[in-house]
């Protein structure tokens, strides 16, 4: 690819296993460029492998075979791991893990501080960063007081305020309510379209991958299918098979087309699926 | 029939005299019925956490009663011990609340507690494990060398071995994927069957309730919004949508095909009901 942020060539990962037993592979040889400023879901059921590959992307875990390069530096290299790890910033599943202060903009100054950022430039990422997960009237709260859905989107102001290339979310939205899930797709979305960081999601909820750019499939440590939302959640019979459902609306067309109906299988959403559906029924 | 367990204008007050005072449960009523399988759902901030805290005596109410089978369950506060025997409470990611040695001795500590011994203490841990899904060969293990789906199913298992005349379930299958959401519904729905105990499902999924249970209770702001079979609920999914709550995805295609002049039965919301009243449309000829 001509400008991946990501790249990685025939990655294996095993996890270490206990004395006298055959280490069993987590990634079994991926190979993935993730396009610069692109807005990429990977889904899978637990144990594909998905969350694995998240964490190789900025070093939490370094291959055991190939290579994982970001912005063109390999992971593997421990001059560059400072430099990477400000190029692609993680965000993980539970948000009271992610929090270390008593107030929120001093939680998403944490970063920043650490890397020396003069303090006016600090008190301008940290106002942006908050603007941007919509969060900017919550600035002198304390998190601890925050819902679930809130306290995600502090964390990943944490991260933005770091202003890294790349932000990876490793089921960062699997401990949320469904508004909490919504709050935070929004933010990660304005994110991408505003400033043009490049986003991977990681979840097994299909429907956060309707307005991806690009969804990825794992399955037993391999990439099952890669395309868009629309070609991958057609494949009905393959995801049912990998333990992952469809949206009901497209299992409703699916049916419908057993049945003899002339419906397409691509209307995801429940408008689309109606427009579908009532077309076929007036012809 | 009597109801198992009655609300009645139930209040709960947080913080009462401080700057922060708050009622998160506020003059509630309603009944649960013997064997039922009743679906709770609201947003966060509802009342749904302490309104369930209230049903084993974790919480007092403010003012109003939870009667148990017809009692006050603060009637003997010194015996509000055995109403948690009667009624079971699954946490949220019960997982957490592992500690024993074995997967074996786990599940045995809540009805070990409960004074049974010997033969049927074993025939209950047995039984339960093998209700979630726990293999006789894992009984034997540490807990923690389970994953995390196999760790619920474990603490799931501790309360289910006390058989509690009411089990209630905050948020069973939160963080899980759809798989393993399946797989323990599943294990739960035969617990119901097999042992025809009632069971309450706080959930925030409206399609994992529409699929599962008898009767819903939908809380918004610390009062019942409404209540009925998923049917009669769905049925109303302006008045869920106003209060900011989600309907199933196929009744939204439903009532999108209401709106496009297409007689579809209103409270249908499971896709196999979708796809037999459109089949009847289609077969009846005439669509708008």
């Amino acid at each position: 690819m001509e400008d991946a942020i990501i790249e990685t060539k025939d990655l294996t990962f095993s996890y270490p296993a206990d004395e006298g037993e055959e280490p069993v592979p987590a990634l079994r040889g991926v190979d993935l460029a993730i396009e610069r400023g692109s807005f990429v879901v990977v889904l899978g059921h637990n144990g594909s492998g998905k969350s694995t590959l998240a964490k190789t992307f900025n070093g939490v875990l370094l291959p055991t075979g190939g290579h994982v390069y970001v912005d063109g530096m390999d992971t593997a290299d421990e001059d560059k791991l400072l430099a990477i790890r400000r190029t692609v910033g993680m965000v993980f599943q539970n948000p009271d893990n992610q929090i270390v202060a008593n107030v929120v903009e001093e939680d998403v100054a944490f970063a920043p501080e650490n890397l020396g950022v003069p303090t006016e430039e600090i008190r301008r990422r940290v106002d942006e960063a908050l603007r941007l997960v919509d969060m900017s009237a919550f600035v002198r709260h304390a998190p601890h007081l925050l819902s679930g859905g809130q306290k995600q989107r502090i964390a990943i102001a944490g991260v933005i305020a770091m202003e890294p290339a790349c932000i990876v979310l490793d089921e960062a939205t699997a401990m949320l309510d469904p508004v909490g899930r919504r709050e935070v797709l929004t933010a990660v979305h304005r994110l991408n379209r505003e400033r043009g960081t490049t986003v991977v999601l990681i979840t097994h909820h299909m429907n956060e991958a309707e307005d991806a750019d690009r969804v990825i499939v794992m399955d037993d440590g391999r990439v099952a299918m890669d395309g868009t939302p629309r070609e991958i959640f057609t494949r009905v019979e393959e995801l049912r098979a990998m333990g992952l459902t469809v949206p009901d609306t497209v299992d409703l067309l699916d049916r419908l087309r057993r049945d003899g109906w002339d419906v397409p299988l691509d209307a995801l959403t429940a408008e689309a699926c109606a427009d579908a559906v009532f077309a076929a029924a007036n012809k | 029939m009597e109801p198992i367990l009655q609300i009645q204008h139930l209040t709960h007050t947080y913080g009462v005299g401080t700057p922060f005072q708050r009622s998160a449960v506020e003059d509630m009523s309603f009944d649960v019925r013997d064997g039922e399988f009743l679906g709770v759902i609201g947003h966060t901030g509802s009342g749904k956490s302490t309104l369930i805290q209230h049903l084993n005596g974790l919480l007092r109410p403010t003012s109003g009663r939870v009667l148990l089978r017809g009692k006050d369950i603060w009637a003997e506060p010194k015996k509000i011990r055995d109403v948690r025997f009667q009624v079971g409470l699954v946490f949220q990611y019960p997982e957490y609340q592992l500690f024993e040695e074995t997967v074996y001795k786990d599940i045995a500590f809540g009805p070990t507690n409960q004074g049974l011994t010997g033969a049927e203490l074993d025939r209950r841990v047995r039984e339960a494990a093998r209700l979630v899904g726990v293999r006789d060969d894992q009984l034997d293990k540490s807990p923690f060398e389970l994953s995390g789906g196999q760790k619920r199913r474990v603490a799931l298992a501790g309360v289910m071995a006390m058989e509690p005349e009411v089990l209630v379930l905050d948020e069973p299958t939160a963080g899980l994927d759809p798989a393993g959401r399946e797989n323990l519904m599943a294990n739960i729905r035969d617990y119901h069957r097999n042992k025809k105990r009632t069971i309450i499902l706080v959930s925030h999924s409206m399609d994992e309730i529409a699929r599962n249970v008898d009767r819903i209770l939908v809380l918004k702001s610390g009062h019942v919004l409404l209540q009925g079979t998923p049917a009669e609920v769905f049925a109303r999914a302006e008045e869920l949508l106003s209060a900011g709550l989600d309907v199933p995805q196929v009744t939204r295609v439903a009532r999108a095909l209401r709106e496009r002049g297409l007689a579809i039965d209103p409270a249908v919301y499971t896709v196999e009901a979708l796809e037999r009243e459109l089949t009847a449309l289609r077969e009846g000829g005439a669509s708008c």
